[in-house]
């Protein structure tokens, strides 16, 4: 693997992750993130997308008219959400159904057309591939770990096995409730973003 | 190069991009649709094995599953309004939501606390046999809590009275709070109430207050602390469900059909 191509792949993961640095696709970290079962397949599904998108659009980026090519990216997205969408609920109902209408949203998704504008539009097909994975990945990271502190805390349970037994099944811990609501996610992103940026110190904005 | 900035061009493109990911999604779609009717199917009869407390711990695999269903379960659409078993209606492919939402089949729900707006003429039910007769019945509802829409199935003995169990498999209510309607525990106060009183009035409540002891308290069930709401709401789909416009009508075909 050349350099460029290691760098596409490597870097969204916590040097320009996409939603500790560039803050995008932030709505599905809230809502999938009180299981990890649930966040697993969301990260799964969003990277495979991302990955087809930024392929597909690098493949014929030399022939999209400029003046229509958002909407040729939209149509190639939705087209992919679709069928990720159609694939999961044949597969893996169970998730799908809990899932429900976030596995659609990836198509509002900030992160596909992003990368889809930003990156596959000027780059070959290969290359938007390890792009695609990469943040794909760096989403992922966000998710999982989200979705770890939510399910342990929340529920007592990882990937649906009982670790802390709760009191409302007789056992010891008082699950702590915020965290199965939303705004938790943002908490846990916040204090995420907050460490990454104690660590990788560029990351720090500059006071206006 | 040709020239993108053409009109034509820019048809033809665009033309050509929607029919290759419209076929793509097409095949898709066509190809999975099988897949996809199996599961939908599977996991209704799951819920329905769930509540008649068949279901083995664990779930069991798909073949357990249809294999249990087809040889405890008997399905049949009914009218609602009379309650009688309707003739030459596909019951495996029957769908009570579908039935809903189609203008045809279904009519503006009586006023209800159960926020139910609109009404199957048809729906479908499930008897639990055993040894050729019938041990228990399962019948759907559903009705609003305090975010949304709760889906389930109530279980209730053969004598038509006694409940058995109940279970939602679709809600999206506060969970840890009225999410706890999945909790096992609270789930587990239901089976022994008695769903109608001594003149056959739909009695069964849930309400404030410790009813542990089932004799004492044969219509009540402990609210879910924290979610007044949705303990209200699961009163009010038994009303509506067990009540006239609901399967009154059928249990009482029922009853008269199993004195």
């Amino acid at each position: 693997m050349d350099k460029q191509a290691k760098a596409a792949l490597v870097d969204p993961l916590f040097n320009n992750n996409p939603i500790a640095l560039q803050v995008l696709g932030i709505c599905s970290a809230l809502a999938v993130t009180t299981k990890m079962e649930t966040a697993l397949v969301m990260s799964a599904a969003l990277t495979i997308v991302l990955i087809l998108s930024n392929v597909s659009v690098s493949l014929i980026r030399n022939y999209i008219p400029s003046s229509i090519r958002i909407i040729v990216q939209l149509t190639i997205i939705a087209s992919l959400v679709i069928v990720a969408d159609q694939v999961l609920k044949a597969y893996v109902y169970d998730v799908a159904k809990q899932l429900s209408v976030f596995v659609g949203l990836i198509i509002t998704n900030c992160i596909v057309m992003g990368r889809a504008e930003a990156y596959a539009m000027a780059n070959g097909p290969k290359l938007s591939a390890w792009d695609g994975l990469g943040n794909g990945l760096g989403y992922s990271v966000v998710l999982i770990v989200v979705a770890f502190f939510r399910e342990l805390l929340g529920s007592g349970k990882l990937l649906g096995v009982t670790l802390l037994s709760p009191v409302t099944e007789g056992g010891w811990y008082q699950p702590n409730g915020l965290m199965v609501m939303s705004p938790s996610a943002f908490f846990l992103i916040g204090l995420g973003i907050w460490a990454l940026r104690s660590w990788k110190t560029d990351q720090i904005e500059e006071e206006e | 190069m040709v020239d993108k900035t053409k009109t034509g061009y820019i048809v033809g493109f665009a033309a050509a991009v929607c029919g290759v990911f419209g076929a793509v999604v097409s095949i898709a779609a066509v190809q999975l649709k099988p897949q996809q009717v199996e599961n939908k199917v599977l996991d209704q009869q799951k819920q329905v094995l769930s509540v008649a407390n068949l279901l083995p711990e664990g779930g069991g695999d798909k073949a357990a599953i249809k294999q249990l269903f087809d040889s405890n379960i008997k399905a049949e659409v009914i009218e609602l309004h009379s309650g009688k078993p309707v003739d030459g209606v596909d019951v495996a492919t029957f769908d009570q939501q579908k039935a809903k939402k189609d203008p045809a089949s279904s009519a503006p729900a009586p006023t209800n606390n159960a926020k139910i707006q609109r009404l199957p003429k048809q729906a479908k039910v499930f008897q639990v046999m055993k040894d050729g007769k019938v041990d228990a019945i399962v019948l759907p509802i559903e009705g609003y809590g305090l975010w949304s829409t709760l889906y389930g199935f109530l279980a209730l003995e053969a004598d038509g009275t006694t409940i058995k169990g109940i279970t939602y498999y679709e809600h999206g209510e506060t969970p840890g709070l009225g999410g706890e309607v999945d909790n096992p525990l609270w789930k587990a106060k239901w089976p022994g109430r008695k769903a109608f009183d001594d003149q056959g009035k739909v009695a069964i409540a849930v309400a404030k207050g410790d009813f542990s002891d089932k004799a004492a308290h044969p219509y009540k069930v402990d609210a879910l602390s924290g979610a007044t709401i949705t303990s209200n709401g699961v009163t009010n789909m038994l009303q509506f469900w067990l009540g006239e416009h609901g399967f009154g009508p059928y249990l009482a075909e029922y009853k008269k059909g199993h004195k």
